[in-house]
């Protein structure tokens, strides 16, 4: 379980997140939404000790997770933009992640899954965006870990992959797991999220079920009731 | 950090420029040797060209690796890992890879020309020994400024600097106070004004072991008093490990509280 307490984080002079509360019980798929620069990201990092707070506290599982490192153990993150070292082989950095951090259990199983035997002896500098996010689910999939935190999964996945990629996460969710996903794909929050934080200039604007969101904006389906709000702060 | 130290110098041993750098040195070696035709006096012209290059090519080097790692140190991070070992492992891996460099890169002419046949021997490991420590050093110094510069070209731009200054600016400076104060004593002061500067400890350091203090000048006597003596040797080794010490550190230090 994760508690979010008066979060706050500033950039210099740009106030990021302001004040957020959130907590996040052991209750599967969180998909966070909000638009570009709404402090997705950041929140994110902030749960992984990535970025450090300005001021608040968060505590994962009942503990403070300020300067710890050791409760990473138990979250997968995917980032949003992964970039390797070029110099790597995919297979070698399969190896070193694995090495870095004990506990794979299911590499062999997700290479076959999204197709990555032929480019296991490519280095990570020749691969497209696509193979890149791939390796990408490989690295964060093959640890057993209770928490998963992904940031914008579906970048540059083909639809065969997205499919895969979803099948993954809802079998790991059915498995007892919490997943934190941030992305921009309504129809993928739609199909598998069971709670919604929607995330607008730092703040939580926010937060419950799909069916929620839809009955407060009165719009039949995702998409419009997210356009809807954002239609609001446009004007 | 083991992990990461080894992770870092593999990553290193792959890219091109280790090897670039040890071939330079390599080049280097063999025409100096073949430009002196002696051993001992290789030694001293390799003195200037260690004194002043190595500073520059590790701090270069430690802002560039440190800048092209960024994404893989976000890997990193996200890993149950402590950011401390992850700088730290990085940093040694870096200095470590450079020094190996230096020292397979100008022994190899050197063994093969006669070294261990000549009485320069212990000078010239004096000599890699200095380099080596003028890497980590410098490398040091580059981190912290890559840490605390997000934009790549400040960063970088801040750490010619810093090499500029202490490579010819410091000593002009000096040499300027020293002209103005040309009336005073002014031996301690230079003395003391050596300490602050790694790279002119490490030159006068090798000067007294070469034995050519009277190069010094006037100053010099006071400088063999001093640092010929082994209380003033241990006294600059131990300068120079506080220079490698204080900027470790900081990278600790720095690594703890920086957002990624």
């Amino acid at each position: 379980m994760i508690i979010i307490q008066n979060l706050y984080k500033k950039f210099g002079k740009l106030t990021v997140l302001d004040r957020i509360d959130l907590k996040i019980n052991n209750q599967g798929i969180i998909t966070i939404l909000g638009p570009n620069g709404s402090g997705k990201t950041t929140l994110i990092k902030c749960l992984l000790g990535m970025v450090i707070l300005n001021s608040g506290s968060i505590t994962f599982n009942e503990m403070n997770i300020l300067g710890k490192w050791d409760y990473r153990k138990q979250i997968s993150y995917m980032p949003q933009i992964a970039m390797f070292p070029q110099n790597l082989k995919v297979i070698e950095l399969i190896k070193m992640i694995k090495n870095l951090r004990e506990g794979a259990i299911r590499d062999s199983e997700l290479i076959s899954m999204f197709k990555l035997e032929e480019f296991l002896d490519k280095k990570l500098g020749n691969l497209s965006g696509g193979t890149i996010q791939k390796v990408n689910i490989v690295l964060t999939f093959m640890f057993d870990s209770p928490f998963i935190v992904l940031d914008e999964p579906t970048t540059g996945l083909d639809p065969v992959a997205l499919i895969r990629l979803k099948e993954l996460i809802i079998k790991e969710k059915n498995k007892g797991k919490t997943i934190l996903i941030s992305t921009h794909i309504m129809s993928f929050v739609e199909e598998i999220s069971d709670g919604i934080v929607f995330l607008l200039d730092g703040n939580i604007y926010f937060e419950g079920t799909v069916a929620k969101i839809k009955e407060q904006t009165k719009q039949n389906n995702l998409e419009n009731a997210i356009a809807n709000i954002l239609q609001e702060t446009y004007d | 950090m083991i992990k990461i130290l080894k992770y870092s110098i593999y990553d290193l041993m792959r890219g091109r420029w280790s090897y670039i750098y040890s071939v330079f040195h390599l080049i280097l070696g063999y025409v100096l040797l073949f430009l002196n035709n002696d051993v001992s006096k290789a030694v001293i012209t390799l003195l200037n060209i260690i004194i002043v290059l190595t500073p520059l090519i590790g701090t270069i080097f430690g802002v560039m690796y440190y800048y092209n790692s960024r994404d893989f140190t976000e890997l990193l991070l996200a890993q149950p890992i402590k950011r401390t070992t992850i700088f730290l492992g990085q940093y040694f891996g870096a200095s470590i890879s450079l020094s190996l460099s230096l020292v397979i890169g100008l022994g190899i002419p050197f063994v093969v020309y006669g070294l261990f046949q000549s009485a320069a021997i212990f000078n010239f490991f004096s000599l890699l020994l200095i380099g080596a420590l003028l890497t980590f050093i410098f490398v040091a110094l580059a981190y912290n400024i890559a840490l605390s510069f997000e934009d790549k070209i400040k960063g970088f731009g801040f750490a010619i600097l810093v090499w500029l200054f202490f490579a010819i600016i410091y000593d002009g400076i000096l040499l300027i106070v020293m002209v103005v104060f040309n009336d005073y004593p002014l031996d301690k002061f230079a003395l003391g004004a050596t300490m602050f500067n790694p790279i002119d400890l490490s030159r006068i350091l090798i000067l007294l072991k070469l034995d050519i203090s009277a190069l010094l000048g006037y100053t010099g006597a006071v400088f063999q008093k001093f640092f010929g003596t082994s209380l003033g040797m241990f006294a600059a080794i131990g300068l120079l490990s506080i220079w490698i010490i204080f900027p470790v550190l900081r990278i600790a230090y720095k690594s703890k509280r920086k957002d990624f």
